[in-house]
């Protein structure tokens, strides 16, 4: 009497589903679907903001990176990308639009005036956004070149695969808030 | 010819008021004629300028800070006519407190630069309807551009402005019900930067409208007192960034008229070059984005591949793309590479197809046909009115271009024409500039095929550093930089105000020099500021949709707006 054969899934489920799928946490899962689809916010004020387009067209293509889906509502983005100087004046408006940002967000801060200021060591310019909003990664250049961007986009996708803590962003309080208390 | 078309203007003044025009100081600076009239007589003055034809478009209206005198400030006025191109400054002294009249009665134009004088300087000019601040925020304390408040002394401002409709004070709320305020802005995709709109729609069309700028209001003019005189040129770039090497040249011309020196006539045809090839670029921002806002999202990455390749060109010519900040004050920073005038020639046959797609994109294109034809006109008389020059006045009819009414660098030499369209609508702003941009190519062409032999800057040691070989070279070398680094180049005592034709229009310095290594005044006028004003007018009654099309036409650059 032949004896009923192990159906192959009794066998070694282990070694065949090795050829069909893979093994990954959670998280990593969900991180690797965020950094290949980052939606950018295009917060462009000033000539930062037309090497963002250039970053955007044809050539540079930030497609690439899957970050092309330019969203101009905040509430559909996941990073803000603010390019160009940020005055006193925009300030208010600048938090405003992080606040309507849904979780997970990332800031990136193209160019030297949106990182500190810049040049403009002046009575309207704020020394960097940072005073205001946490920002993730800083892009240097005046404006930065295309490529530089591209590397920036490049590092942000690679803290949100990492892991990295951002005790910066934890730690953030409104400061137009926390100012009026 | 200016002197005397001037002086006739002065005989005629004379006749006019003949005991008032005794109190008048003539003065002549760079050839140009300047009045200094006491503020009583600025109303019956530019009056009777205006009524006989004399001056049509006030150019630009400023002010600069004696802190010294007695009366502490001078009030600047540049009076300029569209059919001749003869201009003259009026000035009015005045002191801490006492105002002067408005000119908003004359020229709508006024109004904007008497706002900017009011917010720089706090003179208020009376029977001015809004005189609020319009470039630093509204909790700003002082006046920025006083001798005696500090370059780097921020004031922070903790909450946006609520959506305000007051900027016409003799406006009359009409009982108008199902008005709903609408605030476009100064984040959003249509705004190209940060401009702020603010209307009240009534269903589809604007009810009334207001606008609010200096959200990009980065003290360029105060930086410029700050630094010296070369260090000026990187901030210029930014000011119109879409085609910053026209800032740096507009600037450095007026600095070399300052100085009283004339460029080789190489550094001269490679700032045309660089000029027409920026006009070209500037061009392409202004249609590609105003395409996009109507919705033809091809014609962006179409133009933004023309823009590449000048991109290219000019990080070969320099190693930068955007802010090239290639000339410097008595010629060029350097020469250009050997084969850069073939690659550039190469480029303008791509270029020349590329404008000829765009025209069969856009030109017969229905849907742009119907957004932008008619949309958005205004007549000549309005136009000058508001102080509109370049492509968007070009559009209405009148043929002013300094190139060719003020020629400089050689530009009367070079055989280009001038477009210019009738009904001053968004579609004439769009083909005005479609036709400069295949303009601009002729020019560069033309330059690269006759490029002057000869040094690309003068070498003059007070003005110019010497070269690197010398200064690692030789003692003398060294000397000069060292004492050409520490002192800086230094004008003699005097003002000047120099125009060019920008992308936009006529881009103006008005630099005051103390004889000291910094400008002790440096005043631009940008195109933009002035067309801009007329927006709240000429978006009210019309669709929200065209409100998009016509900003769009308008070319309105950030940078150089808000300063």
């Amino acid at each position: 009497m032949a004896q009923a054969r192990p159906l192959p899934a009794q066998q070694n489920i282990d070694e065949i589903s090795k050829s069909f799928a893979f093994t990954t946490k959670l998280d990593d899962l969900v991180a690797w679907g965020r950094k290949n689809s980052l939606w950018p916010m295009p917060y462009g004020t000033a000539c930062c903001g037309i090497e963002l387009m250039s970053v955007m067209g044809p050539k540079y293509d930030l497609a690439r990176f899957g970050a092309e889906v330019v969203r101009f509502s905040p509430r559909q983005a996941d990073l803000l990308l603010v390019a160009g100087t940020i005055t006193e004046k925009m300030g208010p408006i600048l938090v405003n639009i992080y606040e309507q940002m849904l979780e997970p967000k990332y800031v990136i801060s193209m160019g030297a005036c949106a990182s500190s200021g810049g040049f403009y060591r002046s009575y309207h310019v704020m020394q960097g956004i940072d005073r205001v909003i946490p920002v993730d990664i800083y892009v240097p250049g005046c404006p930065p070149t295309p490529e530089a961007v591209l590397d920036g986009v490049i590092s942000l996708q690679k803290l949100i695969a990492d892991h990295k803590p951002r005790p910066w962003r934890d730690n953030w309080v409104n400061p137009y808030e926390q100012s009026a208390e | 010819m200016n002197k005397v078309q001037n002086n006739n203007i002065k005989t005629d003044l004379e006749n006019q008021f003949s005991t008032e025009s005794k109190q008048w100081a003539w003065s002549n600076s760079f050839d140009a004629d300047i009045v200094m009239i006491p503020a009583s007589h600025v109303l019956d003055f530019f009056g009777f300028l205006k009524g006989n034809g004399s001056f049509d478009l006030l150019m630009d209206i400023t002010a600069v800070d004696y802190p010294g005198r007695e009366k502490r400030f001078e009030v600047v006025y540049e009076l300029f006519n569209t059919t001749t191109s003869n201009r003259l400054r009026v000035k009015v002294a005045l002191a801490e407190g006492e105002e002067v009249p408005t000119l908003t009665k004359l020229w709508r134009g006024a109004d904007w630069f008497e706002r900017e004088t009011y917010d720089m300087f706090g003179i208020k000019f009376t029977g001015h309807l809004n005189m609020r601040r319009i470039l630093t925020h509204h909790q700003f304390v002082g006046h920025a551009l006083r001798k005696d408040y500090p370059a780097d002394r921020q004031q922070e401002c903790t909450e946006a402005m609520p959506i305000h409709f007051d900027n016409d004070p003799n406006y009359v709320e009409k009982d108008v019900p199902g008005l709903v305020p609408l605030n476009i802005g100064p984040s959003h995709p249509a705004t190209h930067g940060t401009l702020r709109v603010m209307a009240e729609l009534k269903g589809e069309s604007v009810h009334r409208a207001n606008v609010e700028l200096g959200y990009l209001h980065r003290c360029f003019e105060k930086m410029a007192e700050t630094h010296a005189y070369n260090q000026v040129i990187p901030y210029t770039d930014r000011l119109n960034y879409c085609s910053a090497p026209m800032n740096n040249v507009g600037y450095c011309k007026a600095v070399e008229t300052l100085l009283d020196v004339e460029i080789p006539d190489k550094a001269k045809a490679m700032r045309v070059l660089l000029c027409e090839l920026s006009r070209f670029i500037d061009h392409v921002v202004c249609i590609g984005a105003n395409a996009v806002d109507l919705g033809a999202l091809t014609g962006f990455f179409h133009l933004f591949s023309l823009r590449e390749k000048v991109y290219t060109l000019f990080e070969k010519l320099c190693g930068a793309r955007l802010t090239v900040s290639m000339t410097r004050i008595g010629g060029m920073a350097q020469d250009a590479p050997d084969g850069w005038y073939d690659d550039v020639m190469q480029v303008c046959q791509e270029l020349k197809k590329g404008v000829s797609n765009i025209e069969r994109l856009l030109s017969n294109n229905k849907i742009f046909l119907q957004r932008t034809v008619g949309v958005g006109a205004i007549s000549a008389e309005d136009a000058i009115e508001w102080g509109y020059t370049g492509p968007c006045l070009r559009a209405t009819g009148v043929p002013l271009d300094l190139r060719k009414n003020q020629p400089y660098y050689g530009y009367d030499q070079l055989d280009f024409d001038i477009p210019v369209g009738s009904t001053g609508d968004v579609y004439e702003r769009y083909l005005v500039r479609i036709e400069e941009m295949k303009q601009s190519i002729r020019i560069v062409e033309q330059i690269c095929k006759n490029v002057p032999e000869g040094d690309y800057t003068i070498r003059d040691k007070d003005i110019v550093l010497p070269e690197k070989k010398d200064v690692y070279g030789n003692i003398e070398g060294l000397m000069n930089h060292f004492m050409l680094v520490i002192n800086g180049l230094r004008p003699p005592a005097g003002e000047v105000y120099s125009a060019t034709e920008a992308a936009n229009g006529e881009l103006g310095f008005y630099c005051v020099s103390d004889g000291s290594g910094a400008p002790y005044r440096l005043k631009v006028r940008p195109p933009c500021f002035a067309i801009y004003q007329s927006f709240p007018e000429s978006i009210t009654g019309g669709l929200v949709a065209d409100v998009i099309a016509i900003l769009g036409s308008m070319n309105l650059i950030a940078g150089e707006l808000d300063r």
